[in-house]
């Protein structure tokens, strides 16, 4: 039995725990960050969106960063399953990747007083958003298996080049955004900001975990469908 | 407490919009794939209840449709 017959057998099961877990996480973070923590001393309650901007943007780009890792690992092992799986995980990273733009938008009206700003960081997840659109759209219009394997997998490993560009945008250009507040050295958070910023973060992934394990099933049955009318 | 939960010092609009956004995209999206999800069990079952009783049984011989049958309980689809 190989491992992606397990993980088949296991994403038809897996739904509804983590749909329930994925309720019971998200209820959670919500009252801790829109109840239980404190307000920032400098930015006061406008902080709040941070949990849900922060995680999302996170989640996008560690989406992105599989589907290309996946990418290349179809290139190299020709392993169908490979392409499955990154496809089925780009819905997710498309919304993450939106709801991290428009809420960064929100957040930046009243504390920089713009909607938008083509700041270095805000730009290059801005090109992230344009390359889950490539991706996303290149698996509908091109019909040729061979073609679309190539093509998908090129826009993720290019899309693979802004991702280094997000992470130190902050630090290699001047830019309005913020430079990271938590490091591999450590945070400059407070823990009672730090605890709703990763319990939300947790219900991101469970959600972007749900997505991916439904639109894996529905391209399962895709397969199975088109194997059926060959029959 | 309750109103000041509403107006977050004046930044009300601007944390509520953000998590109603989030919360409208999520919805959205688990609707869209559940609908896609949904179409294709439904296109598989009819299908696959089409096939004559001689290409059901072929079907399940087959290693590729053993495979596929095992993960997939037709009778909950």
């Amino acid at each position: 039995m190989n491992i992606f017959y397990k993980i088949n057998n296991l994403s038809f099961k897996a739904q509804k725990y983590v749909f329930f877990l994925f309720i019971i996480v998200f209820s959670i973070g919500i009252v801790e960050a829109l109840v239980l923590s404190p307000a920032d001393y400098k930015q006061s309650d406008s902080v709040r969106i941070m949990y849900v901007h922060v995680p999302s943007a996170w989640t996008s780009v560690g989406i992105f960063s599989v589907i290309a890792i996946l990418s290349l690992g179809n290139l190299i092992f020709k392993n169908k399953y490979f392409l499955t799986i990154a496809k089925s995980l780009a819905p997710s990273g498309l919304i993450f990747n939106i709801i991290a733009l428009v809420t960064g938008s929100i957040w930046g009206r009243p504390t920089w007083g713009t909607w938008w700003a083509w700041d270095a960081r805000i730009t290059s997840m801005l090109v992230l958003c344009i390359f889950y659109i490539l991706y996303i759209l290149s698996w509908r219009v091109f019909q040729n298996k061979e073609s679309v394997n190539k093509i998908t997998s090129a826009i993720s490993i290019l899309g693979l080049i802004n991702l280094p560009i997000i992470k130190f945008s902050v630090e290699w250009w001047t830019t309005l955004h913020q430079p990271a507040s938590i490091t591999l050295s450590g945070s400059s958070i407070h823990s009672s900001m730090l605890l709703p910023l990763f319990i939300m973060t947790a219900a991101f992934v469970l959600f972007s975990v749900l997505i991916f394990l439904m639109k894996y099933n529905t391209e399962l049955i895709k397969i199975k469908n088109k194997g059926l009318d060959r029959i | 407490m309750t109103f000041e939960i509403i107006t977050m010092n004046g930044y009300g609009l601007y944390v509520w919009s953000s998590f109603i956004f989030t919360l409208i995209s999520f919805f959205a999206l688990y609707h869209v794939i559940k609908i896609q999800l949904k179409k294709e069990q439904e296109k598989f079952k009819s299908k696959y209840f089409d096939l004559t009783e001689e290409k059901t049984e072929s079907v399940k011989k087959q290693k590729t449709y053993k495979e596929i049958l095992a993960f997939t309980n037709i009778s909950k689809i």
